[in-house]
Protein backbone atom coordinates (compact mmCIF):
# COMPACT_ATOMS: atom_id res chain seq x y z
CA UNK A 1 0.00 0.00 0.00
CA UNK A 2 2.66 2.12 1.16
CA UNK A 3 4.17 1.58 -2.22
CA UNK A 4 1.62 2.19 -4.01
CA UNK A 5 1.06 5.49 -2.26
CA UNK A 6 4.83 6.61 -2.98
CA UNK A 7 4.35 5.95 -6.46
CA UNK A 8 1.44 8.31 -7.15
CA UNK A 9 2.88 10.88 -4.76
CA UNK A 10 6.35 10.70 -7.26
CA UNK A 11 4.09 10.36 -10.17
CA UNK A 12 2.06 14.08 -9.67
CA UNK A 13 5.62 15.18 -8.42
CA UNK A 14 4.66 15.80 -4.66
CA UNK A 15 7.84 16.37 -3.26
CA UNK A 16 9.05 18.86 -6.12
CA UNK A 17 5.67 20.68 -5.73
CA UNK A 18 7.28 20.56 -1.76
CA UNK A 19 10.36 21.97 -3.09
CA UNK A 20 9.43 24.64 -5.09
CA UNK A 21 6.68 26.04 -2.55
CA UNK A 22 9.65 26.92 0.05
CA UNK A 23 12.12 28.54 -2.40
CA UNK A 24 8.94 30.40 -4.07
CA UNK A 25 8.24 31.52 -0.12
CA UNK A 26 11.86 32.46 -0.02
CA UNK A 27 11.31 34.52 -3.47
CA UNK A 28 9.39 36.79 -1.24
CA UNK A 29 11.37 37.16 1.84
CA UNK A 30 12.99 39.53 3.16
CA UNK A 31 16.39 40.11 1.67
CA UNK A 32 19.43 39.78 4.25
CA UNK A 33 22.04 41.16 1.89
CA UNK A 34 24.17 44.42 3.07
CA UNK A 35 25.59 46.77 0.44
CA UNK A 36 29.33 46.25 1.54
CA UNK A 37 30.74 49.26 0.78
CA UNK A 38 27.47 51.70 1.51
CA UNK A 39 26.26 48.96 4.79
CA UNK A 40 28.24 47.48 6.88
CA UNK A 41 28.22 44.70 9.66
CA UNK A 42 29.06 45.57 13.02
CA UNK A 43 31.80 44.55 14.14
CA UNK A 44 33.04 43.08 17.38
CA UNK A 45 35.46 45.03 19.99
CA UNK A 46 37.61 41.74 19.89
CA UNK A 47 37.86 42.46 15.60
CA UNK A 48 41.43 41.38 14.62
CA UNK A 49 42.33 43.61 11.71
CA UNK A 50 45.60 45.53 10.96
CA UNK A 51 47.68 45.73 14.08
CA UNK A 52 49.45 48.71 15.81
CA UNK A 53 51.87 49.51 18.64
CA UNK A 54 50.65 52.06 21.66
CA UNK A 55 52.10 54.38 23.78
CA UNK A 56 51.19 55.70 27.00
CA UNK A 57 50.06 58.99 27.41
CA UNK A 58 52.64 60.35 28.25
CA UNK A 59 54.04 59.55 24.83
CA UNK A 60 56.46 56.89 25.60
CA UNK A 61 56.04 53.85 23.44
CA UNK A 62 54.64 50.55 25.62
CA UNK A 63 56.81 48.08 23.40
CA UNK A 64 59.47 47.08 26.37
CA UNK A 65 61.31 44.69 23.44
CA UNK A 66 60.56 41.61 25.70
CA UNK A 67 59.62 39.47 22.10
CA UNK A 68 56.28 37.34 23.89
CA UNK A 69 54.44 37.87 20.50
CA UNK A 70 57.72 37.17 18.43
CA UNK A 71 58.12 33.67 19.80
CA UNK A 72 53.85 32.78 20.38
CA UNK A 73 53.59 33.41 16.68
CA UNK A 74 52.86 30.47 15.11
CA UNK A 75 53.34 32.01 11.36
CA UNK A 76 56.77 33.61 12.45
CA UNK A 77 55.20 37.31 11.05
CA UNK A 78 57.16 38.97 13.87
CA UNK A 79 60.91 40.28 13.66
CA UNK A 80 62.32 42.02 17.07
CA UNK A 81 65.45 43.67 17.06
CA UNK A 82 66.44 45.58 20.70
CA UNK A 83 68.86 48.05 22.46
CA UNK A 84 69.25 49.43 25.83
CA UNK A 85 68.55 53.37 25.24
CA UNK A 86 70.45 55.99 27.03
CA UNK A 87 67.99 55.52 30.01
CA UNK A 88 68.81 52.19 30.94
CA UNK A 89 65.09 50.91 29.90
CA UNK A 90 65.08 48.68 26.65
CA UNK A 91 63.56 49.20 23.41
CA UNK A 92 63.19 47.84 19.82
CA UNK A 93 65.16 49.54 17.25
CA UNK A 94 63.33 47.10 14.75
CA UNK A 95 59.09 45.67 15.13
CA UNK A 96 58.37 43.98 11.73
CA UNK A 97 55.29 42.42 11.36
CA UNK A 98 55.41 40.64 7.89
CA UNK A 99 51.21 40.69 6.64
CA UNK A 100 51.49 38.09 4.12
CA UNK A 101 53.01 35.68 6.82
CA UNK A 102 50.49 37.10 9.61
CA UNK A 103 47.01 34.78 10.27
CA UNK A 104 45.55 37.29 12.28
CA UNK A 105 45.05 35.36 15.47
CA UNK A 106 45.66 37.45 18.05
CA UNK A 107 48.28 35.41 20.06
CA UNK A 108 50.57 38.64 19.66
CA UNK A 109 47.99 40.84 21.29
CA UNK A 110 47.21 37.93 24.32
CA UNK A 111 50.64 37.65 24.87
CA UNK A 112 51.97 41.57 25.23
CA UNK A 113 52.50 42.44 29.12
CA UNK A 114 52.04 45.82 28.49
CA UNK A 115 49.44 46.04 26.24
CA UNK A 116 51.03 47.65 23.43
CA UNK A 117 50.47 45.46 20.39
CA UNK A 118 47.35 45.54 19.19
CA UNK A 119 44.86 44.13 16.64
CA UNK A 120 42.73 47.52 15.51
CA UNK A 121 39.06 47.23 13.61
CA UNK A 122 40.65 48.23 10.24
CA UNK A 123 40.06 45.67 7.76
CA UNK A 124 39.97 47.74 4.69
CA UNK A 125 43.60 48.41 3.53
CA UNK A 126 46.23 47.57 0.62
CA UNK A 127 49.78 47.61 -0.82
CA UNK A 128 50.73 48.91 -3.83
CA UNK A 129 54.21 47.90 -3.86
CA UNK A 130 55.61 44.80 -2.85
CA UNK A 131 57.80 45.35 0.66
CA UNK A 132 54.72 47.52 1.61
CA UNK A 133 53.47 44.20 3.49
CA UNK A 134 56.19 44.28 5.86
CA UNK A 135 54.33 47.00 8.56
CA UNK A 136 57.51 48.51 10.61
CA UNK A 137 57.83 49.60 14.04
CA UNK A 138 57.03 53.78 12.68
CA UNK A 139 53.62 52.34 10.71
CA UNK A 140 52.69 50.58 13.14
CA UNK A 141 53.05 53.12 15.80
CA UNK A 142 51.32 55.78 13.26
CA UNK A 143 48.22 53.75 13.09
CA UNK A 144 48.11 53.18 17.22
CA UNK A 145 48.37 56.92 17.79
CA UNK A 146 45.67 57.62 14.92
CA UNK A 147 43.43 55.27 16.56
CA UNK A 148 44.42 55.06 19.94
CA UNK A 149 40.63 56.41 21.33
CA UNK A 150 39.32 53.27 19.86
CA UNK A 151 41.73 50.94 20.98
CA UNK A 152 41.33 51.83 24.40
CA UNK A 153 37.70 52.03 24.16
CA UNK A 154 37.70 48.47 22.71
CA UNK A 155 40.19 47.47 25.26
CA UNK A 156 38.01 48.81 28.09
CA UNK A 157 34.92 46.96 26.95
CA UNK A 158 36.82 43.99 26.36
CA UNK A 159 38.43 43.92 29.68
CA UNK A 160 35.63 42.76 32.36
CA UNK A 161 36.71 39.27 30.10
CA UNK A 162 40.36 39.12 30.47
CA UNK B 1 10.21 45.22 -51.74
CA UNK B 2 8.86 42.27 -50.26
CA UNK B 3 12.37 40.98 -49.53
CA UNK B 4 13.48 43.87 -47.86
CA UNK B 5 10.05 44.06 -45.79
CA UNK B 6 10.84 40.48 -44.92
CA UNK B 7 14.57 40.88 -44.21
CA UNK B 8 13.71 43.62 -41.72
CA UNK B 9 11.00 41.32 -39.88
CA UNK B 10 14.45 38.61 -39.72
CA UNK B 11 16.50 40.83 -38.35
CA UNK B 12 13.90 42.24 -36.09
CA UNK B 13 13.12 38.97 -34.56
CA UNK B 14 16.79 38.22 -34.10
CA UNK B 15 17.59 41.44 -32.38
CA UNK B 16 14.37 40.97 -29.90
CA UNK B 17 15.22 37.45 -29.40
CA UNK B 18 19.26 38.87 -28.32
CA UNK B 19 17.72 41.10 -26.06
CA UNK B 20 15.34 38.76 -24.32
CA UNK B 21 18.22 36.74 -23.87
CA UNK B 22 19.80 39.54 -22.44
CA UNK B 23 17.53 40.40 -19.96
CA UNK B 24 16.39 36.42 -19.20
CA UNK B 25 20.38 36.07 -18.12
CA UNK B 26 19.65 39.26 -15.66
CA UNK B 27 16.05 37.74 -14.94
CA UNK B 28 17.99 34.25 -13.98
CA UNK B 29 20.42 36.11 -11.98
CA UNK B 30 17.98 38.15 -9.70
CA UNK B 31 15.28 35.65 -9.34
CA UNK B 32 17.93 33.02 -8.11
CA UNK B 33 19.41 35.67 -5.84
CA UNK B 34 16.23 36.36 -4.05
CA UNK B 35 14.98 33.02 -3.97
CA UNK B 36 18.23 32.65 -1.62
CA UNK B 37 17.57 35.64 0.00
CA UNK B 38 19.87 37.83 -1.66
CA UNK B 39 19.02 40.63 -4.12
CA UNK B 40 21.36 39.74 -7.07
CA UNK B 41 23.11 42.24 -9.48
CA UNK B 42 22.11 45.70 -8.80
CA UNK B 43 25.58 47.91 -9.87
CA UNK B 44 25.37 48.49 -13.41
CA UNK B 45 22.52 50.72 -14.31
CA UNK B 46 19.07 51.18 -12.14
CA UNK B 47 18.74 48.15 -9.92
CA UNK B 48 21.47 46.60 -12.14
CA UNK B 49 19.16 46.57 -15.11
CA UNK B 50 22.72 47.06 -17.56
CA UNK B 51 24.38 43.90 -16.18
CA UNK B 52 23.58 41.90 -19.38
CA UNK B 53 25.44 44.43 -21.30
CA UNK B 54 28.23 44.66 -19.49
CA UNK B 55 28.51 41.05 -19.53
CA UNK B 56 28.90 40.90 -22.82
CA UNK B 57 31.25 43.58 -23.36
CA UNK B 58 33.48 41.47 -21.21
CA UNK B 59 32.62 38.45 -23.51
CA UNK B 60 33.63 40.11 -26.17
CA UNK B 61 36.92 41.67 -25.84
CA UNK B 62 38.07 38.46 -24.49
CA UNK B 63 40.29 36.51 -26.03
CA UNK B 64 38.58 33.05 -28.26
CA UNK B 65 41.38 30.73 -27.26
CA UNK B 66 41.42 27.72 -29.38
CA UNK B 67 43.61 24.49 -27.58
CA UNK B 68 46.60 23.34 -29.54
CA UNK B 69 44.78 19.72 -29.80
CA UNK B 70 41.66 21.15 -31.15
CA UNK B 71 39.99 20.55 -34.50
CA UNK B 72 40.03 24.11 -35.35
CA UNK B 73 37.16 23.85 -37.94
CA UNK B 74 34.93 21.56 -36.07
CA UNK B 75 35.70 24.09 -33.07
CA UNK B 76 35.00 27.43 -34.83
CA UNK B 77 31.47 26.05 -36.60
CA UNK B 78 30.21 24.31 -33.32
CA UNK B 79 28.61 27.33 -31.61
CA UNK B 80 27.45 28.49 -34.49
CA UNK B 81 25.55 24.99 -35.68
CA UNK B 82 24.28 25.35 -31.83
CA UNK B 83 22.94 28.70 -32.27
CA UNK B 84 21.60 28.83 -35.86
CA UNK B 85 18.58 26.09 -35.26
CA UNK B 86 18.04 28.12 -32.04
CA UNK B 87 17.00 30.88 -34.24
CA UNK B 88 15.82 29.47 -37.08
CA UNK B 89 13.03 27.73 -35.10
CA UNK B 90 11.44 31.09 -34.59
CA UNK B 91 10.43 31.51 -37.97
CA UNK B 92 7.41 29.70 -37.64
CA UNK B 93 6.38 31.04 -34.39
CA UNK B 94 3.08 33.23 -34.89
CA UNK B 95 2.76 36.06 -32.38
CA UNK B 96 -0.40 36.91 -32.94
CA UNK B 97 -2.96 36.00 -35.42
CA UNK B 98 -1.72 35.97 -38.62
CA UNK B 99 1.63 38.13 -36.95
CA UNK B 100 4.23 35.01 -38.49
CA UNK B 101 7.84 34.85 -40.01
CA UNK B 102 6.94 31.74 -42.39
CA UNK B 103 2.99 30.63 -42.14
CA UNK B 104 4.30 26.93 -42.91
CA UNK B 105 2.11 23.78 -42.61
CA UNK B 106 4.59 21.44 -41.35
CA UNK B 107 5.47 23.96 -38.34
CA UNK B 108 5.60 21.71 -35.40
CA UNK B 109 7.60 19.64 -37.85
CA UNK B 110 9.71 22.00 -38.81
CA UNK B 111 10.13 23.00 -34.81
CA UNK B 112 11.01 19.46 -33.80
CA UNK B 113 13.50 18.70 -36.84
CA UNK B 114 15.04 22.24 -35.66
CA UNK B 115 15.59 22.01 -32.09
CA UNK B 116 16.76 18.44 -33.13
CA UNK B 117 19.47 19.99 -34.75
CA UNK B 118 20.84 21.87 -32.09
CA UNK B 119 22.40 18.86 -30.27
CA UNK B 120 24.77 18.61 -33.33
CA UNK B 121 26.54 22.04 -31.73
CA UNK B 122 26.98 20.60 -28.70
CA UNK B 123 28.27 17.01 -29.62
CA UNK B 124 30.58 18.85 -32.10
CA UNK B 125 31.96 21.28 -29.74
CA UNK B 126 32.89 18.36 -26.89
CA UNK B 127 34.48 16.63 -29.80
CA UNK B 128 36.45 19.04 -31.06
CA UNK B 129 37.68 20.28 -28.23
CA UNK B 130 39.79 17.70 -27.66
CA UNK B 131 39.56 17.42 -23.54
CA UNK B 132 37.99 14.56 -21.97
CA UNK B 133 35.52 16.62 -19.52
CA UNK B 134 34.38 18.31 -22.89
CA UNK B 135 33.76 14.93 -24.29
CA UNK B 136 32.05 13.37 -21.29
CA UNK B 137 29.67 16.22 -21.48
CA UNK B 138 28.89 15.71 -25.24
CA UNK B 139 28.50 12.47 -24.79
CA UNK B 140 25.71 13.24 -21.75
CA UNK B 141 24.10 15.98 -23.57
CA UNK B 142 23.68 13.64 -26.58
CA UNK B 143 21.92 10.74 -25.02
CA UNK B 144 19.78 13.04 -22.76
CA UNK B 145 18.62 15.02 -25.47
CA UNK B 146 18.29 11.85 -27.94
CA UNK B 147 15.80 10.45 -25.00
CA UNK B 148 14.05 13.46 -24.42
CA UNK B 149 13.36 14.29 -27.59
CA UNK B 150 11.51 10.90 -27.89
CA UNK B 151 8.82 11.68 -24.70
CA UNK B 152 9.04 14.97 -26.66
CA UNK B 153 8.27 14.17 -29.57
CA UNK B 154 5.31 12.01 -28.47
CA UNK B 155 4.05 15.08 -26.35
CA UNK B 156 3.44 16.84 -29.94
CA UNK B 157 1.70 14.12 -31.35
CA UNK B 158 -0.54 14.64 -28.84
CA UNK B 159 -0.91 18.40 -29.65
CA UNK B 160 -1.26 17.70 -33.25
CA UNK B 161 -3.93 14.78 -32.72
CA UNK B 162 -5.85 17.27 -30.71
CA UNK B 163 -5.78 19.74 -32.77
CA UNK B 164 -5.72 18.19 -36.37
CA UNK B 165 -3.09 20.37 -37.65
CA UNK B 166 0.69 21.13 -37.79
CA UNK B 167 0.59 24.86 -38.71
CA UNK B 168 1.11 26.63 -35.19
CA UNK B 169 -1.25 28.99 -35.73
CA UNK B 170 -3.77 26.78 -36.56
CA UNK B 171 -2.88 25.10 -33.04
CA UNK B 172 -3.88 27.98 -30.86
CA UNK B 173 -7.33 28.82 -33.07
CA UNK B 174 -8.34 25.05 -32.19
CA UNK B 175 -7.92 26.00 -28.37
CA UNK B 176 -10.65 28.84 -28.90
CA UNK B 177 -12.97 29.03 -26.02
CA UNK B 178 -11.90 30.09 -22.62
CA UNK B 179 -9.30 28.80 -20.59
CA UNK B 180 -10.97 25.25 -19.92
CA UNK B 181 -10.65 24.84 -23.83
CA UNK B 182 -7.07 25.24 -24.15
CA UNK B 183 -5.43 22.18 -24.54
CA UNK B 184 -3.58 22.09 -21.03
CA UNK B 185 -6.44 20.39 -19.06
CA UNK B 186 -7.19 17.35 -22.18
CA UNK B 187 -3.43 16.83 -22.28
CA UNK B 188 -2.10 17.55 -18.61
CA UNK B 189 0.02 14.75 -18.32
CA UNK B 190 1.72 15.33 -22.28
CA UNK B 191 1.67 19.41 -20.86
CA UNK B 192 4.15 18.13 -18.30
CA UNK B 193 6.20 15.99 -20.32
CA UNK B 194 6.11 17.80 -22.73
CA UNK B 195 7.93 20.95 -20.97
CA UNK B 196 9.99 18.96 -18.25
CA UNK B 197 11.47 17.15 -21.51
CA UNK B 198 11.98 20.68 -22.97
CA UNK B 199 13.97 21.87 -19.53
CA UNK B 200 16.03 18.43 -20.23
CA UNK B 201 16.27 19.27 -23.86
CA UNK B 202 17.78 23.01 -23.18
CA UNK B 203 19.93 21.39 -20.62
CA UNK B 204 18.88 23.49 -17.86
CA UNK B 205 18.68 22.11 -14.39
CA UNK B 206 17.81 19.87 -12.69
CA UNK B 207 19.08 18.13 -16.10
CA UNK B 208 22.25 19.89 -16.77
CA UNK B 209 24.62 17.17 -16.37
CA UNK B 210 26.39 17.86 -19.35
CA UNK B 211 27.87 21.00 -17.99
CA UNK B 212 28.15 19.46 -14.43
CA UNK B 213 30.56 21.49 -12.95
CA UNK B 214 30.92 19.41 -10.18
CA UNK B 215 31.96 16.63 -12.11
CA UNK B 216 32.85 17.65 -15.62
CA UNK B 217 34.10 21.11 -14.92
CA UNK B 218 31.75 22.73 -17.77
CA UNK B 219 30.37 19.71 -19.98
CA UNK B 220 31.11 20.52 -23.62
CA UNK B 221 32.41 24.20 -23.05
CA UNK B 222 35.15 23.74 -20.83
CA UNK B 223 37.34 25.26 -23.84
CA UNK B 224 35.41 27.65 -24.69
CA UNK B 225 36.35 31.29 -24.12
CA UNK B 226 35.17 34.89 -24.96
CA UNK B 227 32.48 35.53 -27.93
CA UNK B 228 32.27 31.58 -28.76
CA UNK B 229 31.22 30.89 -25.07
CA UNK B 230 28.78 33.82 -25.72
CA UNK B 231 27.22 32.33 -28.81
CA UNK B 232 26.63 28.87 -26.47
CA UNK B 233 25.16 30.43 -23.82
CA UNK B 234 22.96 32.62 -26.77
CA UNK B 235 21.70 29.63 -28.03
CA UNK B 236 20.83 27.84 -24.52
CA UNK B 237 19.14 30.63 -23.55
CA UNK B 238 16.94 31.23 -26.81
CA UNK B 239 16.03 27.43 -26.61
CA UNK B 240 14.66 27.97 -23.32
CA UNK B 241 12.78 30.64 -24.53
CA UNK B 242 11.13 28.93 -27.72
CA UNK B 243 10.78 25.96 -25.27
CA UNK B 244 8.50 28.55 -22.96
CA UNK B 245 7.01 30.04 -26.19
CA UNK B 246 5.99 26.61 -27.29
CA UNK B 247 4.56 25.64 -24.49
CA UNK B 248 2.08 28.79 -24.66
CA UNK B 249 1.04 28.10 -27.78
CA UNK B 250 0.21 24.23 -27.40
CA UNK B 251 -1.47 23.88 -24.09
CA UNK B 252 -1.97 27.71 -23.12
CA UNK B 253 -3.82 29.10 -25.91
CA UNK B 254 -1.26 31.29 -27.45
CA UNK B 255 -2.04 34.52 -27.78
CA UNK B 256 -6.09 33.90 -26.81
CA UNK B 257 -7.14 35.87 -23.92
CA UNK B 258 -7.10 33.98 -20.73
CA UNK B 259 -10.69 35.63 -20.49
CA UNK B 260 -12.06 34.64 -23.06
CA UNK B 261 -15.90 33.26 -22.68
CA UNK B 262 -16.62 34.76 -19.61
CA UNK B 263 -18.91 37.24 -19.76
CA UNK B 264 -18.29 41.20 -19.40
CA UNK B 265 -14.67 40.14 -18.41
CA UNK B 266 -13.66 39.45 -21.95
CA UNK B 267 -15.34 42.52 -23.15
CA UNK B 268 -13.04 44.22 -20.62
CA UNK B 269 -9.69 42.63 -21.80
CA UNK B 270 -10.90 43.10 -25.59
CA UNK B 271 -8.05 46.05 -26.09
CA UNK B 272 -5.13 43.78 -25.11
CA UNK B 273 -3.55 42.84 -27.85
CA UNK B 274 -2.47 39.45 -28.23
CA UNK B 275 1.11 39.21 -28.45
CA UNK B 276 0.41 40.63 -24.69
CA UNK B 277 -0.64 37.38 -23.57
CA UNK B 278 1.23 35.37 -25.76
CA UNK B 279 4.22 36.86 -23.97
CA UNK B 280 3.08 36.99 -20.53
CA UNK B 281 2.39 32.96 -20.86
CA UNK B 282 5.89 32.42 -22.10
CA UNK B 283 7.21 34.91 -19.05
CA UNK B 284 5.73 32.26 -16.81
CA UNK B 285 6.98 29.40 -18.56
CA UNK B 286 10.32 30.90 -18.63
CA UNK B 287 10.17 32.47 -14.68
CA UNK B 288 9.49 27.85 -13.99
CA UNK B 289 12.92 27.35 -15.63
CA UNK B 290 14.55 29.70 -13.43
CA UNK B 291 12.94 28.59 -10.36
CA UNK B 292 13.36 25.12 -11.15
CA UNK B 293 17.24 25.71 -11.28
CA UNK B 294 16.94 27.61 -7.92
CA UNK B 295 15.04 24.80 -6.38
CA UNK B 296 15.69 21.16 -7.58
CA UNK B 297 19.64 19.33 -7.44
CA UNK B 298 21.13 18.11 -10.55
CA UNK B 299 19.19 14.36 -11.68
CA UNK B 300 22.02 11.25 -11.61
CA UNK B 301 22.73 10.59 -14.75
CA UNK B 302 21.12 6.87 -14.52
CA UNK B 303 18.00 8.50 -12.88
CA UNK B 304 17.52 10.92 -16.05
CA UNK B 305 17.83 8.26 -18.30
CA UNK B 306 15.05 6.12 -16.33
CA UNK B 307 12.76 8.88 -16.10
CA UNK B 308 12.69 9.60 -19.70
CA UNK B 309 12.52 6.21 -21.28
CA UNK B 310 11.04 4.25 -17.81
CA UNK B 311 8.89 7.26 -16.83
CA UNK B 312 7.66 9.77 -19.67
CA UNK B 313 7.48 7.18 -22.74
CA UNK B 314 5.12 5.09 -21.56
CA UNK B 315 2.65 7.91 -20.04
CA UNK B 316 3.03 10.14 -23.54
CA UNK B 317 2.06 6.84 -25.45
CA UNK B 318 -0.97 5.59 -23.00
CA UNK B 319 -2.41 9.17 -23.30
CA UNK B 320 -1.86 9.60 -27.22
CA UNK B 321 -4.27 6.50 -26.99
CA UNK B 322 -6.21 8.43 -25.30
CA UNK B 323 -5.93 11.69 -26.69
CA UNK B 324 -6.89 9.27 -29.88
CA UNK B 325 -10.16 7.77 -28.56
CA UNK B 326 -11.59 11.21 -27.19
CA UNK B 327 -10.93 12.72 -30.87
CA UNK B 328 -12.85 9.73 -32.74
CA UNK B 329 -15.45 9.72 -30.47
CA UNK B 330 -15.86 13.59 -30.53
CA UNK B 331 -15.27 14.03 -26.81
CA UNK B 332 -18.10 16.30 -25.74
CA UNK B 333 -16.17 20.01 -24.72
CA UNK B 334 -12.79 19.59 -26.43
CA UNK B 335 -13.48 17.53 -29.36
CA UNK B 336 -16.77 18.55 -30.08
CA UNK B 337 -15.71 20.43 -33.17
CA UNK B 338 -19.29 22.10 -33.83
Amino acid sequence: MNKVANYIKSLFLWELILGLKLTGRYFFAKKITVQYPEEKTPLSPRFRGLHALRRYPNGEERCIACKLCEAVCPAVAITIESEQRADGTRRTTRYDIDLFKCIYCGFCEESCPVDSIVETRIFEYHFEKRGDNVMTKDKLLEIGDRYEKQIAADRAQDAPFR
Amino acid sequence: MKLLLQLAAIVGLSVAIALSVAFLTLAERKVIGYMQARIGPNRVGPRGLFQPFADLLKLVMKEIIIPSGANRGLFIIAPILALAPALAAWAVIPFDDGLVLADVNAGLLYILAMTSIGVYGIIIAGWASNSKYAFLGALRSAAQIVSYEIAMGFALVGVLIAAGSMNLGDIVRAQEGSVMHWFWLPLLPLFLIYFISGVAETNRAPFDVAEGESEIVAGFHVEYSGMAFALFFLAEYASMILISILAALMFLGGWLSPFQGIPFVQDWFAWVPGIVWLLAKTSFFLFLFLWFRATFPRYRYDQIMRLGWKVFIPITIVWLLAVGLAVIYELPWWFDHE
